[in-house]
């Protein structure tokens, strides 16, 4: 019961803002709108008993990536203050595309036999992240941080342009 | 229907945190701040409205409340009236993981969580969305300025900061902070100075350089002098809060206070042992007891009764009591322990911002990018490295 309530109040916290997202004319509310709805993903996450994820999920991307996207926005020429418009005639055929596209998602859903088995969820605490990024993934993680540190040296060289 | 009972005492605690938090950390942190401000710079500071100019906060609040909410006319007004909120309950957010100190077994904090820390880390990471909101939609060049300028410092600060963290946690192997006191009372020494066994005391030098960096990369984090470019007062007049009036503006402060108290709570949880009373001898108990006498006697003896001097004349006394109850072997309450390491590194916060001056902007994301960070890395690898050379 409680859990109910609780995903969906949280469901709507991430939901609402998110069509607010898409649709609104200012680009920079737009991006502030993402911040509830990033909220609410924490909120889904503290329910799946994932600590640590819901912690990473506030300081990334409500902390960093939203602050980001705004920073742009601001120090973008014309970036404020221009009345966006998010949508253009096709807005009847993108509604029936998405409308077709939930109904066939929840037919899925529906008929899907979802195995249901007595348990406790898998560890998602720091130890058990840690140990996993440090044995089994231990290649994938090394990789992945080297291609995000060759994209910040080409993001640098890229922007200080020619001496 | 436990989880109604839940969701009551979640809130009874919430509301009482929030009150009890308003009320010490801004009141007593401004006046504190105006206090030690005026004797720093040789005059009284607040003397008038209640005892030693007690109340005089108490006073500016309900002067606060009573003045007109100005919004500018073409300012966004939603995020505008949101700004000054999301600091607020950010910022007081931060104080649910704080453990204050030990009722008999059980531990004086909201919530024990298995994050804690970086739990602290997320909220506080959270405050510089109100700061650019209010700077943003306030539509005036000067807040503008301000924002962008604290969120290009925050992101900068946030890794030193993380760093720091992270280094603790490392050391006492769990991220929560109650686990995090406790593994200093268990290796029975802070981690300012003290390293797990057998390293113990040599392992000083990375507790000191982990704790310079936090706190560094704190006191850049709130926004304080010498870091407080986002509301430099001379260049861009307040910055981000500079069209805001009456309870709004008194919220960012809260934010700020409520933010700084945090910092210095979490760097005394970290570094300096929480709640956990000092172990030392008691020979050196008297020693400390019989150098405060010696200062009170030097003051009383040469110094012409000024009213400047009187604070450090308290503090002297203050000193010796501790000092001769501590060598007979007798103990404080730890909230009080947890209380006067607080306000020890809250005074050091506020001695700092009225010594020096502001840096450039170019200074700061120097200090931050070439200086804390590597610093941090490297004392972060290298107390791994001796730990686990140590056999952990």
């Amino acid at each position: 019961m409680g859990e109910l309530g609780a995903f969906i109040v949280l469901a709507l916290v991430t939901l609402i803002p998110a069509v607010v997202v898409v649709t609104s004319h200012n680009i920079v509310r737009a991006a502030f709108s993402l911040v509830p709805s990033f909220l609410g993903v924490t909120g889904l996450y503290i329910l799946l008993q994932a600590e640590f994820v819901a912690g990473i999920q506030v300081l990334i991307y409500v902390g960093a990536i939203t602050v980001l996207l705004l920073f742009v926005i601001m120090l973008t020429e014309g970036g404020t203050g221009v009345r966006l418009r998010q949508v253009n005639e096709q807005v009847p055929l993108g509604a029936m595309a998405a409308v077709w596209l939930a109904f066939v998602i929840i037919v899925i859903l529906t008929r899907t036999v979802w195995p249901v088995g007595a348990g406790s969820p898998p560890p998602y605490n720091a130890t058990a992240i840690g140990n996993a990024f440090m044995t089994d993934y231990v290649l994938i993680f090394e990789a992945t941080s080297l291609v995000l540190l060759v994209s910040l040296i080409g993001a640098i060289v890229t922007a200080r342009g020619e001496e | 229907m436990s989880w109604v009972l839940e969701l009551l005492k979640a809130i009874g605690l919430t509301v009482l945190l929030f009150t009890f938090l308003a009320v010490v950390t801004a009141m007593m942190g401004v006046y504190a701040e105006r206090k030690i401000a005026g004797w720093i710079q040789a005059r009284l500071g607040p003397k008038h409205v209640g005892p030693q100019g007690l109340l005089q906060t108490v006073a500016d609040t309900v002067k606060l409340l009573q003045k007109e909410h100005i919004t500018p006319r073409r300012a966004d007004v939603l995020m505008f009236n949101a700004a000054p909120v999301v600091v607020a309950v950010a910022a007081l957010l931060d104080w649910v993981v704080i453990p204050f100190g030990t009722l008999g077994s059980r531990v004086l904090v909201v919530r024990d969580i298995n994050i804690g820390v970086l739990y602290f880390s997320a909220m506080a990471s959270v405050t510089v969305l109100g700061i650019l909101t209010a700077g943003w939609s306030s539509n005036n060049k000067y807040a503008l300025l301000g924002g962008l300028r604290s969120a290009s410092q925050l992101i900068s600060y946030e890794l030193p900061l993380a760093l720091g963290i992270l280094w603790a946690a490392m050391v006492a192997g769990t991220l929560s902070t109650v686990g995090i006191v406790e593994a200093q009372i268990q290796q029975g020494g802070w981690f300012l100075f003290t390293l797990p066994p057998p390293i113990g005391r040599l392992g000083a030098p990375f507790g000191i350089l982990a704790a310079v960096t936090f706190l560094v990369a704190a006191t850049a984090e709130v926004n304080r002098v010498p870091f407080d470019l986002p509301e430099a007062e001379s260049e861009l007049v307040a910055g981000y809060f500079v069209e805001y009036t009456g309870m709004r503006f008194a919220l960012f402060q809260l934010g700020e206070y409520g933010e700084m108290f945090g910092m210095a709570a979490l760097a005394t949880i970290m570094f300096l042992g929480g709640w956990a009373e000092p172990h030392l001898a008691p020979y050196l108990w008297v020693a400390v007891a019989l150098g405060a006498v010696v200062v009170a006697a030097v003051i009383l003896l040469t110094a012409r009764h000024s009213l400047v001097i009187r604070p450090v004349l308290s503090l002297a006394v203050l000193t010796a009591a501790v000092g001769l109850l501590m060598s007979v072997g007798g103990h404080l309450p730890s909230i009080v322990w947890f209380l006067l390491k607080l306000f020890t590194l809250v005074f050091f916060l506020m001695w700092v911002r009225w010594t020096y001056p502001r840096l450039r902007l170019d200074q700061l994301l120097n200090l931050s990018w070439k200086v804390l960070l590597p610093l941090g890395l490297l004392n972060l690898l290298a107390t791994g490295l001796v730990l686990t050379l140590g056999g952990r």
